[in-house]
C-alpha cells in the first residue's frame, strides 16, 4: 500500500499542490482580491522559520539535550515582542526605499554602497547555502527511510546512488522551477509574492498539522497522556536526566547564548527578512503577529518532548535515528496514513525553507553581487543595451537554479560530514553577524560606512575560523590537527578555545568572539571615520523612518533629466510597458495629467531610483540613475548648497542678533535724542519767558509815562518833552531787541541770509568805529588803533561782521572807566588766522560772568537793581555770528583791571589776493 | 499602527520579564525531580511561562489602537 510509487507520486501531486494554490494566489492578486492580505497568512509565512531542522531535528536534540533544544524557539517569542519597534520600523523603511533583501537594506542604509552589498550577499550565500543542503538533506533521508516502510531504518547515505535516479535532485529541480514561477514573475523584486506567500503559508498549515497529528498519535495513541510518557520514561534511568536541566548536555550559557543567537537569527535570516519585511502587505499585521507567531512555535514544540522520550523508549537500542523519530513511530506502527502525513509534513517543512530562502539569496546575488558587477564591465556596454528587462530576469532565475544546484552539491558533497549536519546553528552565527550592522544602522545616525564594513569583515573573519573551519576539519576536510593545536601550534590561536577562552560550546565561543569582534570594529571604526553626503543623507531616512516620511531636501543634490530619458532608462530594465504604467500611475498621484506632464524634480527621480532599486538593487540604481540624470557624486558645490542650507539658518540667527543690538543702539540714541529734545524744550521755555520779561520791562515804563502824560495834561513842557523822550528810548529799545530776538533765531535756524564777498577787515573796524565815534566822544574815551598795514583781504558777510564790531566796540564803552577811558583796538595775522582784539580799562569781568555773558539775556551786575544797559542779546549774537565764519569769540578779563573781547577769523576766509595795503592811524 | 507608544513600553516590559522567567536561575528553581500531574515540574513551568508571555503580549497589542 505504501509503495515507493505512491510516495512518489504523493510527493510530487504535494509539490504539484503547491504550484496550483501559488497560481491561484497570484491570479486573486492580479485581480485585486488579495488572499494573503490579512494578519494570519503573514503569521503562517513567518512560520517558514520551523525547517526541516525543526520538524525532524528538534526530537533529535530533545532525544539527547532534553529540553535544551527550547532556546531556538524561545529567542523569537522574545524577540516578537520587540518586533513593535524594531520589525516595524525596518518595514517602514524598506517601503520607503523598496528595499528587496537584507543585503540591499544594509547597502541602502550606508550610502548606497555596492560594497557592503557585495560583501552582505557573500556572506550570506556562504552561510546559507549549507543551510539549504541540510534541507535537502533531509528530504533525501525521509525519502529513503519511508521507502523501506514498513521496515524501520536509519537513513542510508544518498550519495551514492546516481544523480537522476535521486528524488531529491528531481525535487530540488521542482523546487527551482516553482521558484522561478513564482518568484521571478514580476521583474521588479519589491512587488511582492502573493501565490508564492499564499504556498508557504499553506506549507506551515500542513507541517504543524502533521506534526501535532504525530504528536497526538504517539502521546495518546502509543501511551496514555502526557503523564504516562513521563512516568514511563522514569522508569529507564538512562533517560532520567533528560528530565533534568543541566543533566543534558546544555547548561545555562549555551541557553542563554542560544536564545540570544535564534533571536538575532529570526530577525535576519534572508528568509525572514522576504517573508517578514519584503512580503509584508500590511504593517498592521504585524501586529497579530506578534502573538500569533510565537503561539505557532508553543503549538509546534508541544509534542518534541513526548515523541522524544517515545522513541527513545521504543527503540532502546539506539539502532534508530533520533532524528527520524517522527518518521520511525508511526512506521514502526504499520500506521501508513500517518507516515505519509507526517512525510509530507516534512516535505512542506523542508521546501518551504529552500523556496524562500533561494528567493531571497537570488534576489541578492542578482541586485547585489551580479547587476554591480555586470554595469561595471564596460565592454559589455550594458549602458547602452535598449532593453536589459530581460537580462536581468535572467540573471535572477540563473541565480536561483544556481543557488538550488549549489545546495544540492554541497549535498552530495558533504552528505554525513559534520559540516552538514550541524550547519543549523553556524548559519545562525552567520546571520548574526549582520545585526550590528542593521540594528546599529537604525538606531545611531553616526554609523558609518567604513565601520559596517570593517565589523561585517572582522565578524565574518572570526565566524569562519571559529566555527566554519573547525566544521571542516571535523569533517576530516582539514587537517584535525588545526583544532587541537591552533594555527601553525600555536596553542592560543585554538579555533575553538581562543586566547585561551575555554568553557563554552563552539556556538557560544564563536558569537562572543565575532559579536566582540563585529561590534568593536563597527563602533570604533564608525567613530574614526566620517560620513560622506549620501551616507548623511541614508542614516537620516533610516534612524528617523518612525517619523513621517520627509526627505531631506534632494534638491540640493540632484541635476536634471528629462521625463523621456527617465522612462527610456527604467524601461531597459523593466520593459517600456510597465515603466510607462508605473510612471502614468505617479503622474496621477501626484496630480500630473500625464506622464509628459511630469516635472523631472527629486522628487521624481527618487520615484524612479526606487523603482529601478526593485529591479537591480539600491546601490545600482543609485549608479545607473545617475547616469542619466548627470548626478555628480557629491562634487563640491553640491556639499556646499547642503551647507548652505544649515549656514543659512545660522545667518539667520545671527542677523537676528545682529539686528537685535542695532535695536538697542537706536532705542539708545533716540532715548538720548528725546532726552535733548526736552532740553531743547525746557530751554525754549526758558528763553520765551525771558523774553516776555525782558519786553515787560520797556512796555511798563512806556505805559507808565504815557499815562502820565494822559492823566496831567497840565504838566509843564519841559516835563513833557521829558517823558516822551523816556517813551521814544524805550520804544527804541523795544524794537531793537525785538530785531535781536528775530536775528538770533534766524541765525541759530540758520534762516539768515548770508552775503559773502571780499572786504577788508580794516575798513569794516574803521567803519565801525566811525558809526561809534559819538560813543567815545561823549565820554571822552581815548582811542587807540593798531592795525597792521599788510592785512589780507577777507570773505564773509560784511555787514555781519560790521554787527560784531560795532557791539564789542559799544560794550566796551559802556563799561570802560567813566574818566581816564582808553579802548584799544588790535588786529594781527595770528597762526589760526585773522585776530581782533578790543580792550577797554573799564571794571573787569569776574571768572563766573565771564562763562554767563555769552548766555542769552545775561548781562553782568544786578538786574534787579540796576537798569539794564543793553538787551543781553548782543555777545550770544556775536558768538554765533563768529562761529558761522568758523572762528570763535572769548573774553580775557580780570575784576578791577579792565577786559579785552577777541575773536578769530580762521584762515579760510582769507581771500587768495592780498587787498592793496593802506596807510591808517589816528 | 503608529509611533509606538505606550504599548511597545509595555511589550518591553514583557520582553524583559520573558528573558528573566526563562532563563537560569530562575529556570534553575524548578529543576527538580517533582512532576505535577506526571509531568516534570520542568516542562510545566517552561510552556506556561511561555504560554503566559503570549497571553500577556496578546492582551497588550489587543489594546493598542491601529
Amino acid at each position: 500500500m505504501l509503495t515507493g510509487s505512491v510516495i512518489v507520486l504523493a510527493s510530487f501531486v504535494y509539490v504539484g499542490l503547491l504550484f496550483a494554490i501559488a497560481y491561484y494566489g497570484d491570479k486573486r492578486a492580479d485581480a485585486g482580491r488579495s488572499i494573503i492580505a490579512n494578519p494570519y497568512i503573514y503569521t503562517l509565512s513567518l512560520a517558514v522559520y520551523c525547517t526541516s531542522w525543526t520538524f525532524y531535528g528538534s526530537v533529535g536534540r530533545a532525544a539527547t539535550s532534553g529540553i535544551g533544544f527550547l532556546p531556538i524557539f524561545i529567542g523569537p517569542t522574545l524577540m516578537a515582542m520587540l518586533w513593535w519597534y524594531v520589525m516595524l520600523k525596518m518595514i517602514r523603511i524598506s517601503k520607503a526605499n523598496r528595499i528587496t533583501s537584507i543585503a540591499d537594506f544594509i547597502a541602502s542604509r550606508y550610502g548606497k554602497s555596492q560594497l557592503l552589498g557585495g560583501l552582505v550577499t557573500i556572506i550570506a550565500v556562504i552561510g546559507i547555502v549549507p543551510y539549504i543542503s541540510l534541507q535537502l538533506k533531509a528530504v533525501s533521508n525521509s525519502f529513503s527511510i519511508i521507502l523501506k516502510y514498513p521496515a524501520v531504518a536509519s537513513a542510508d547515505s544518498q550519495t551514492t546512488i546516481p544523480l537522476l535516479a535521486d528524488n531529491t535532485f528531481t525535487i530540488a529541480l521542482l523546487l527551482a522551477v516553482f521558484t522561478i514561477l513564482f518568484g521571478t514573475r514580476h521583474l521588479d523584486a519589491s512587488e511582492r509574492h502573493e501565490g508564492l506567500v499564499a504556498a508557504i503559508a499553506f506549507e506551515s498549515i500542513v507541517k504543524l498539522l502533521a506534526f501535532i497529528a504525530v504528536g497526538v498519535y504517539v502521546t495518546y495513541g502509543l501511551y496514555d497522556g502526557f503523564a504516562d510518557i513521563f512516568s514511563s520514561a522514569v522508569e529507564y534511568p538512562q533517560l532520567r536526566k533528560l528530565l533534568e536541566f543541566g543533566g543534558s548536555s546544555v547548561d545555562h550559557v549555551s541557553w542563554a547564548s542560544l536564545t540570544f543567537l535564534s533571536m538575532l537569527a529570526i530577525m535576519f535570516l534572508p528568509r525572514q527578512f522576504q517573508v517578514a519585511v519584503v512580503e509584508n502587505v500590511d504593517e498592521r499585521h504585524l501586529k497579530k503577529a506578534v502573538w500569533l507567531f510565537p503561539l505557532y512555535l508553543l503549538a509546534i514544540n508541544v509534542f518534541v518532548l513526548p515523541i522524544a522520550f517515545a522513541g527513545l523508549m521504543h527503540f532502546p537500542a539506539g539502532n534508530v535515528d533520533a532524528d527520524s523519530f517522527v518518521l520511525t513511530l508511526p512506521i514502526a506502527q504499520q500506521q501508513s496514513l500517518l507516515t505519509l502525513t507526517v512525510f509530507i509534513g516534512g516535505l512542506s517543512a523542508a521546501t518551504g525553507m529552500v523556496i524562500v530562502e533561494t528567493i531571497a539569496l537570488s534576489t541578492m546575488v542578482c541586485n547585489n553581487l551580479a547587476m554591480p558587477l555586470l554595469l561595471r564591465l564596460t565592454v559589455l556596454h550594458l549602458h547602452e543595451r535598449a532593453d536589459l528587462s530581460k537580462l536581468i530576469v535572467g540573471i535572477r532565475r540563473g541565480a536561483i537554479v544556481g543557488v538550488l544546484m549549489l545546495g544540492y552539491g554541497y549535498f552530495r558533497l558533504a552528505g554525513e560530514a559534520y559540516a552538514l549536519v550541524s550547519i543549523g546553528l553556524i548559519s545562525f552565527a552567520a546571520v548574526a553577524q549582520f545585526a550590528p550592522a542593521i540594528l546599529g544602522g537604525m538606531f545611531w545616525k553616526g554609523a558609518t560606512r567604513r565601520g559596517a564594513i570593517c565589523g561585517l569583515v572582522a565578524g565574518f573573519a572570526v565566524w569562519t575560523y571559529t566555527l566554519l573551519l573547525p566544521s571542516f576539519a571535523k569533517s576530516g576536510w582539514l587537517p584535525i590537527s588545526f583544532v587541537e593545536q591552533g594555527m601553525f601550534g600555536v596553542s592560543l590561536l585554538k579555533p575553538l578555545e581562543l586566547f585561551g577562552l575555554a568553557g563554552f560550546d563552539d556556538i557560544t565561543h564563536c558569537l562572543f568572539w565575532s559579536l566582540f569582534a563585529n561590534i568593536g570594529a563597527y563602533i570604533f571604526i564608525s567613530l574614526l571615520t566620517t560620513q560622506s553626503i549620501a551616507e548623511q543623507v541614508q542614516a537620516a531616512l533610516f534612524v528617523d523612518a518612525h517619523i513621517e516620511p520627509r526627505r531631506p531636501r534632494a534638491e540640493s543634490l540632484r541635476g536634471d533629466a528629462s521625463v523621456n530619458e527617465l522612462i527610456m532608462l527604467l524601461g531597459r530594465f523593466l520593459g517600456q510597458r510597465r515603466a510607462r504604467d508605473a510612471f502614468a500611475a505617479y503622474a496621477l498621484k501626484t496630480g500630473a495629467k500625464s506622464a509628459k506632464e511630469l516635472k523631472p524634480d527629486a522628487d521624481l527621480i527618487h520615484f524612479a531610483e526606487t523603482l529601478l532599486a526593485g529591479a537591480i538593487g539600491a546601490g545600482s540604481a543609485n549608479v545607473v540613475v545617475a547616469s542619466v540624470v548627470q548626478e555628480e557624486p557629491l562634487g563640491i558645490d553640491k556639499v556646499m548648497n547642503i551647507l548652505d542650507e544649515t549656514s543659512q539658518a545660522l545667518a539667520y540667527s545671527r542677523q537676528l542678533e545682529q539686528k537685535s543690538r542695532e535695536l538697542e543702539v537706536a532705542t539708545a540714541e533716540l532715548r538720548s535724542a528725546n532726552q535733548r529734545l526736552q532740553e531743547l524744550d525746557r530751554l525754549k521755555d526758558d528763553f520765551v519767558s525771558t523774553v516776555t520779561h525782558e519786553l515787560r520791562t520797556p512796555l511798563t515804563s512806556i505805559r507808565a509815562f504815557s499815562e502820565i502824560l494822559h492823566d496831567n495834561p497840565a504838566l509843564d513842557l519841559a516835563q513833557r518833552a521829558k517823558f516822551l523822550g523816556i517813551i521814544t528810548r524805550e520804544s527804541e529799545r523795544l524794537t531793537r531787541l525785538i530785531n535781536q530776538v528775530l536775528d538770533l533765531a534766524k541765525i541759530e535756524s540758520g534762516n539768515a541770509k548770508w552775503h559773502a564777498g571780499e572786504i577788508s577787515l580794516r575798513e569794516v573796524i574803521e567803519d565801525a568805529l566811525s558809526s561809534t565815534s559819538q560813543l567815545f566822544s561823549d565820554k571822552a574815551i581815548a582811542l587807540e588803533l593798531k592795525i597792521p598795514g599788510d592785512l589780507p583781504t577777507i570773505v564773509a558777510d560784511r555787514d555781519r561782521l560790521m554787527q560784531v564790531m560795532l557791539n564789542l566796540l559799544s560794550n566796551a564803552a559802556k563799561f570802560c572807566a567813566d574818566t581816564g577811558g582808553r579802548i584799544t583796538v588790535r588786529c594781527a595775522l595770528v597762526a589760526d588766522g585773522l585776530r581782533v582784539d578790543v580792550t577797554d580799562n573799564g571794571i573787569g569781568i569776574s571768572a563766573e560772568d565771564q562763562r554767563m555773558i555769552f548766555e542769552k539775556f545775561r548781562q553782568v551786575g544786578d538786574t534787579l537793581t540796576q537798569k539794564p544797559q543793553g538787551t543781553g542779546l548782543g555777545l550770544p549774537i556775536c558768538r554765533q555770528i563768529i562761529h558761522h565764519f568758523g572762528g570763535r569769540l572769548w573774553v580775557d578779563s580780570a575784576p578791577g583791571s579792565g577786559a579785552t573781547f577777541s575773536f578769530v577769523l580762521p584762515r579760510d576766509c582769507i581771500a587768495a589776493t592780498p587787498a592793496p595795503s593802506r596807510k591808517f592811524g589816528t | 499602527m503608529t509611533r509606538p507608544g505606550i504599548h511597545g513600553q509595555r511589550l518591553i516590559a514583557v520582553f524583559l520579564l520573558g528573558c528573566l522567567l526563562l532563563n537560569y536561575p530562575l529556570l534553575y528553581l524548578f529543576n527538580v525531580s517533582h512532576r505535577i500531574f506526571g509531568i516534570p515540574v520542568l516542562y510545566v513551568y517552561t510552556f506556561s511561562a511561555w504560554a503566559l508571555l503570549i497571553a500577556l503580549t496578546a492582551v497588550i497589542v489587543s489594546r493598542a489602537p491601529d
